[in-house]
């Protein structure tokens, strides 16, 4: 079965979960007074899982043929089918980066976490030249937390949790 | 309207608007080289930025110079080195390339920057006729017909937007209006769709989705395939040298530019088409114009194959703002994203937009002009120094591009979870698009989720239930229409390829 298909499978599943709380547990808490008006909070929902099925029935089976395109896809165009001859495990280590960052982000403050983030970051796609990363992402993170918390006037700690700032 | 325009230029001749014009086309161009990021990405980063000014009418001018920026630094990607960042300049590259190939960069780019300038101009001079106009029009819709007018906006996006897939495109309208049902909602009062999560309570931030759904998939991709940033034919030149073009090549694309400032105007106003399509017909629709050797010439640095699709798609783009402006309704990714930064700053655009807030309709418009004239004025010769930026290694703009896209979704809530819900969306949307899944349709279901909603349930409660869809004719056709344009894509290839069997068979 081709990705498009699971995909259409998984979202039929997930109409069926949000369906089922539509039609039968989302009313339960309903006072007594809104019970009375045409629509209610659960009317929408309602409406949307039962599209929602439909369509992705319609996905599941294929009842819309779809011509291939001709030819073998561009170099460039991405493809599922050639995933092996991708760099996946940077792609993979680069969002295992980004839950880090966005754990560390409070603890650790904004200056320290975010250089180490670049850094690693290009550290991951193969760059070895520290004695330039590291200036490089020091200078880029003070401007953009100068410019956020200075003239945005976004609270950003730039400090960790421990110095009080 | 005269008084409007008064208050308008007012209002964009300001010091500090004229300065947001400027840095939204210069970040635009800037960032929109960039292979892999398109304006919607763009935008969605300076979202936050925006609404921290703010002065809606700000606001919305530095977003609207951003996305000019951003069409044509994408043109520049496409000119000098065959690597579209956007898919509104794929033909840009058709003919641009072959010039820059040939020596002519310089030349190459003054084109797309003129032709840019007067698909813009001749745009917004549209937009200042038709959307005023149409505003009145809507004036007398009630909450049915705009009900209905979405479904229509809906159904046409799910129908010009995919790969000819409809049923695709539609199940990520409903997921998308599936993802704007959770939260607490303005019209009941009570959390939906939570699961107890306080994160949830005031539903999902429409910059983290607009990021997640854009700006990481892209980025992701460029990690996975590093062939997609770079050039796909060697010895694309660089250097820019002149950047004059002749007289008789000027000649020639005047009418090219009158015949296609129009016609992407107009296709920029259906919801769903854009500049993509605006930009692919122009450059076909020219090439059957041209005879002999002219056509011959497209292909190999034509000066009508390339002002063809550039201003087409500028004028494109400003004709996307008209559906936006006067029915509050965006007609493609971008203006969706405009839309919800609008709603961040408490405007609601619509045909009262006109007559409440004046200076910022009249403010975004003549920005259109000012903003086309800062891209050929100043942008077009800073191009030899920001095309430098094409230069720079992946290795340092993958992890910058993975970081600002963070920092958006952060600095518009503030709140660290909204980073993991980026990624885990972001990772969503990346296998949304290895299947093949438009995402432009998810994106404007979530914007358009909450008040077609709102809509549908005050028409419910004014009729005292469905019964609106019957005693509203306009409401009953606008739906009959919506289900005629989600129907017919299918019908036809199913009529064509029931005509193939019959040829095949009869043989």
């Amino acid at each position: 079965m081709a990705l498009d298909r699971w995909i259409a499978l998984i979202f039929v599943t997930f109409c069926c979960v949000y369906g089922y709380a539509a039609f039968f547990t989302m009313d339960q808490l309903l006072p007594p007074f809104m019970q009375r008006n045409p629509v209610w909070p659960s009317t929408f929902p309602k409406v949307l899982s039962v599209l929602g099925l439909i369509v992705g029935l319609i996905v599941l089976f294929g009842v819309e043929k779809v011509d291939d395109p001709d030819g073998e896809p561009d170099a460039t165009e991405i493809n599922y089918r050639r995933l092996d001859e991708y760099k996946t495990g940077q792609a993979a280590m680069l969002l295992g980066l980004m839950v880090l960052y966005a754990l560390m982000l409070r603890p650790a403050g904004f200056l320290i976490s975010t250089t180490v983030f670049l850094v690693a970051g290009s550290a991951i796609l193969g760059e070895r030249k520290f004695h330039i990363m590291i200036p490089v992402a020091m200078l880029a993170t003070g401007f953009v937390w100068y410019l956020v918390q200075e003239v945005l006037g976004i609270f950003l700690r730039p400090f960790p949790f421990f110095m009080g700032m | 309207m005269l008084e409007g325009i008064f208050i308008g230029l007012e209002a964009a001749f300001s010091v500090k608007n004229i300065l947001m014009v400027v840095a939204g086309c210069l970040i635009g161009t800037f960032i929109g080289m960039l292979p892999g990021l398109g304006p919607m990405s763009i935008i969605a980063i300076m979202i936050p930025v925006a609404i921290t000014l703010g002065d809606p009418a700000a606001a919305l001018i530095l977003l609207a110079g951003v996305y000019y920026g951003a069409i044509f630094g994408g043109s520049t990607s496409s000119i000098l080195l065959n690597a579209p960042g956007v898919a509104g300049t794929v033909a840009t590259s058709f003919d641009g390339y072959p010039m820059a190939r040939k020596g002519q960069a310089g030349k190459a780019l003054t084109i797309a920057a003129v032709a840019s300038f007067a698909g813009g101009t001749i745009g917004a001079i549209l937009l200042m006729i038709f959307a005023p106009a149409l505003s009145s029009v809507a004036l007398l819709f009630h909450s049915a017909e705009y009900f209905a007018l979405m479904v229509v906006g809906l159904s046409a996006i799910a129908a010009f937007a995919g790969t000819g897939q409809v049923a695709k495109a539609l199940m990520m309208t409903i997921l998308g209006l599936i993802l704007a049902t959770v939260g607490e909602g303005a019209l009941f009062n009570m959390p939906r769709f939570t699961m107890g999560m306080m994160d949830l309570q005031s539903g999902i931030s429409f910059i983290t989705l607009a990021m997640a759904m854009f700006a990481l998939p892209e980025a992701l991709f460029l990690v996975l395939n590093p062939a997609r940033g770079a050039s796909n034919a060697e010895g694309g030149s660089n250097k820019i040298t002149n950047l004059r073009f002749s007289r008789a090549e000027g000649r020639a694309m005047l009418p090219v530019i009158g015949r296609q400032s129009v016609q992407g105007f107009f296709i920029g106003v259906l919801p769903g088409a854009g500049a993509t399509i605006a930009s692919f017909l122009g450059y076909a629709v020219e090439r059957n114009l041209a005879k002999g050797e002219e056509q011959a010439e497209f292909g190999k640095g034509s000066v009508k194959g390339l002002a063809a699709p550039e201003t087409a798609n500028n004028a494109a783009c400003t004709g996307s703002f008209v559906p936006l402006l006067t029915l509050g309704i965006p007609g493609s990714g971008t203006t969706a994203i405009l839309l919800g930064a609008l709603i961040a700053l408490n405007v609601t655009p619509g045909p009262r937009l006109m007559t409440d807030t004046p200076e910022i309709f009249w403010a975004v418009i003549i920005s259109m002009f000012i903003g086309n004239l800062v891209l050929l004025v100043l942008n077009l010769p800073l191009i030899p120094y920001i095309a430098k930026i094409l230069s720079i290694p992946r290795n340092y703009l993958i992890p910058f591009i993975l970081f600002f896209t963070l920092m958006g979704a952060y600095i518009g809530q503030n709140n660290a979870t909204e980073l993991l819900m980026l990624v885990g969306l972001g990772i969503m949307a990346t296998i949304f698009r290895f299947a093949d899944y438009p995402l432009a349709p998810l994106l404007i279901g979530f914007i358009l989720g909450t008040m077609l909603e709102d809509n549908f349930a005050r028409s419910m409660q004014l009729y005292r239930g469905l019964d609106f869809i019957l005693q509203r004719p306009m409401t009953l056709g606008l739906l009959i229409l919506a289900a005629f344009l989600v129907l017919l894509p299918s019908y036809r290839a199913r009529r064509a390829r029931k005509r193939a069997e019959g040829v095949a068979d009869g043989d």
